[in-house]
């Protein structure tokens, strides 16, 4: 059993570091988490108060909210291993990732 | 007062802030950013929260408060202090915050370019919910510590600064300095709001603490130079002194009034001028206090209403004094005409002390206002703070068309000057000296008035005596020189001469 990762990336409209990071953060999901997580993609020039109950100041902002401990990576994400080590997931991508090649 | 002179095409916002709207020539500038920098402790969050506040209470503009260090809640609840109830007004819809103070124990990791996006869009959110004029940033020296690329918070800091321009707000960062006099603020960020800049200090001046505020540059626009005092006083805020930007414009009376002494209003050519300053200087126990008392009895007899401010004695004892002379003080305190202020000069700095007397003084509304004694006062404050007092209250009276009499001790016993005196010797109309006098083995005193703007005086050396009925002012020294100088000096002369000189006393005048 797996709880899902639940996770909310926080962008300004469509500014280059916007859709960077909303691209690095599709492809990680696909090549990392596979399936197990929840992306919630929030704009917050349409939605201001969003960011202003969760305090974002920088952008793009990733938050893990589930499971524990709460974890907020920002930038474009372009560097993987430091988004899977603010989300403090290595350890678990890893051991999926081995399961994954027993796999194939 | 002359906001509006030489008016550009940016104008002004009056900030509210009291005495600070004079000092910056009309307010901040309109639409524009200003920095305020300041060490720790210099009243940074207070002005932005002030700022904010005035604009609420005064001018009915609402405003954002975006916060990088202190929480909302630790805001708010420090604000109450100074009569602000910023709760209430965020209920109302007049104030917003923008939080952005750091949460303990959430370092985010960095991966990747990243903007402050979000904060503009936080600030824009807020600005047009309140539909705010006014945005002050609490500070940006503590954003540099929530992010490790100094340079990228520079740089988006910019954009921030550049966001709010578009806004059609008026606003405020502030920003650390670490030395009360070196560059500007930490962490270079004096470069993209450069246009305007305003320094706190609270510099440490014989350990006294004192609070000044210094416009640097308002860029296109005028405003006052140099540093000005200022205090924070619950209930109030912030209050700027602006005292050297004080016109002399005070009008000017040619009524005399009784000095309470016959025989002196004789020798000042019919008494003190209305609003003018009078110092009396003189030696410990030389009469200072008694003529202070005979100014303020001369005063209540004319139906005058008379202030005492003392700084060295209590009520009890000034009480006690009069009643040596054969003053009633007590009687005068009932029907309304005396009031007494009694406190130790340490009791807090001279900008408070001003702003108290201006206090009491608008509440009395004396006719005349007696310090008791100024040099009391001068030993709590640095010789720059100490002038701008007397020249703050110096004005701040002759507006009030209110005669004042400052005493001033000299240190030594026998002639020399206060060193009150020196300082302070251009601002008063009046001058009048106390002196011992070594005549014969004896002490006697000698009086002069020294200096009597607008007038003819007189310029003798007169001896006086002091028993229980007050000052009396006899004839002047004929044979010694040197009385004021301290070394007094018999002039030879045969016994005759000085017989017949008992005997036609204004042979050898001056």
């Amino acid at each position: 059993m797996e709880t899902k990762i639940s996770l909310r990336l926080y962008v300004t409209g469509h500014t280059p570091n916007s859709e960077r990071a909303i691209a690095n953060m599709q492809s990680i999901c696909k090549n990392e988490l596979e399936g197990r997580y929840d992306l919630i993609i929030i704009d917050v020039l349409e939605r201001p108060q969003l960011a202003e109950d969760e305090k974002i100041l920088a952008t793009p902002t990733l938050i893990k909210a589930l499971p524990p401990p709460l974890a907020r990576v920002i930038g474009d994400l372009s560097n993987t291993e430091k988004v899977l080590l603010g989300l403090s997931m290595t350890d678990l991508t890893q051991e999926h990732k081995k399961q994954g090649g027993h796999r194939k | 007062m002359s906001g509006k002179k030489n008016s550009s095409q940016i104008s002004k916002l009056e900030t509210g802030i009291t005495g600070f709207d004079f000092v910056a020539g009309g307010g901040l500038p309109k639409g524009r950013t200003t920095l305020l920098a300041g060490t720790a402790g210099s009243a940074k969050t207070v002005f932005a929260a002030e700022f904010i506040a005035q604009g609420i209470r005064k001018a009915k503009e609402n405003g954002v408060f975006v916060t990088f260090e202190e929480s909302p809640a630790d805001i708010c609840r420090n604000m109450k202090g100074l009569g602000w109830d910023i709760e209430r007004w965020v209920a109302e819809g007049k104030f917003a915050f923008v939080d952005a103070s750091p949460d303990i124990g959430s370092q985010p990791v960095t991966a990747g370019d990243w903007d402050f996006g979000a904060l503009v869009a936080r600030i824009e959110h807020a600005v047009n919910k309140v539909n705010a004029k006014r945005v002050a940033m609490d500070s940006l020296g503590a954003i540099f510590t929530q992010f490790d690329d100094g340079a990228r918070v520079r740089h988006e800091l910019f954009r921030v600064a550049s966001a709010l321009k578009n806004m059609n707000v008026t606003s405020i960062l502030t920003a650390e300095r670490i030395h009360e006099y070196g560059e500007i603020a930490r962490f270079g960020v004096e470069e993209f709001v450069a246009d305007n800049v305003i320094i706190l200090r609270n510099a440490l001046e014989h350990e006294k603490r004192r609070r000044t505020l210094e416009i640097l540059k308002f860029r296109g626009c005028s405003h006052q130079k140099g540093e000005y005092p200022f205090t924070i006083l619950p209930g109030t805020g912030i209050v700027v002194i602006p005292l050297s930007a004080m016109e002399l414009q005070q009008k000017s009376s040619n009524i005399r009034i009784t000095s309470g002494n016959v025989e002196l209003d004789k020798m000042c050519g019919g008494g003190f001028f209305r609003d003018s300053i009078i110092l009396v200087s003189g030696a410990t126990g030389n009469g200072k206090t008694l003529m202070a008392t005979e100014f303020i009895a001369g005063g209540v007899k004319n139906g005058e209403r008379c202030l005492l401010l003392a700084f060295e004695e209590s009520r009890e004892q000034l009480i006690r004094n009069a009643t040596g002379w054969g003053f009633d003080y007590e009687q005068m305190e009932k029907e309304g005409k005396l009031k007494f202020v009694c406190e130790y000069p340490e009791t807090a700095g001279l900008e408070d002390h001003l702003i108290k007397i201006r206090a009491e003084i608008d509440e009395f509304k004396p006719n005349r206002l007696v310090v008791d004694s100024l040099s009391a006062l001068e030993r709590v404050s640095s010789i720059k703070g100490f002038r701008e007092f007397v020249i703050g209250l110096t004005s701040f009276i002759k507006h009030g068309e209110v005669a004042g009499l400052f005493t001033a001790t000299t240190p030594t016993l026998m002639g020399g000057t206060s060193i009150t005196e020196t300082h302070i010797s251009t601002i008063t109309d009046s001058i009048i000296l106390l002196r011992y006098v070594e005549m014969y083995g004896e002490m006697r005193r000698g009086l002069t008035v020294l200096k009597m703007r607008g007038s003819r005086h007189d310029k003798d050396i007169r001896e006086y005596t002091i028993d229980g009925t007050g000052m009396h002012i006899g004839k002047p020294f004929r044979d010694i020189t040197g009385i004021i100088s301290g070394s007094p000096t018999r002039i030879q002369q045969g016994e005759l001469g000085r017989i017949s000189e008992l005997f036609e006393e204004e042979k050898v005048g001056v």
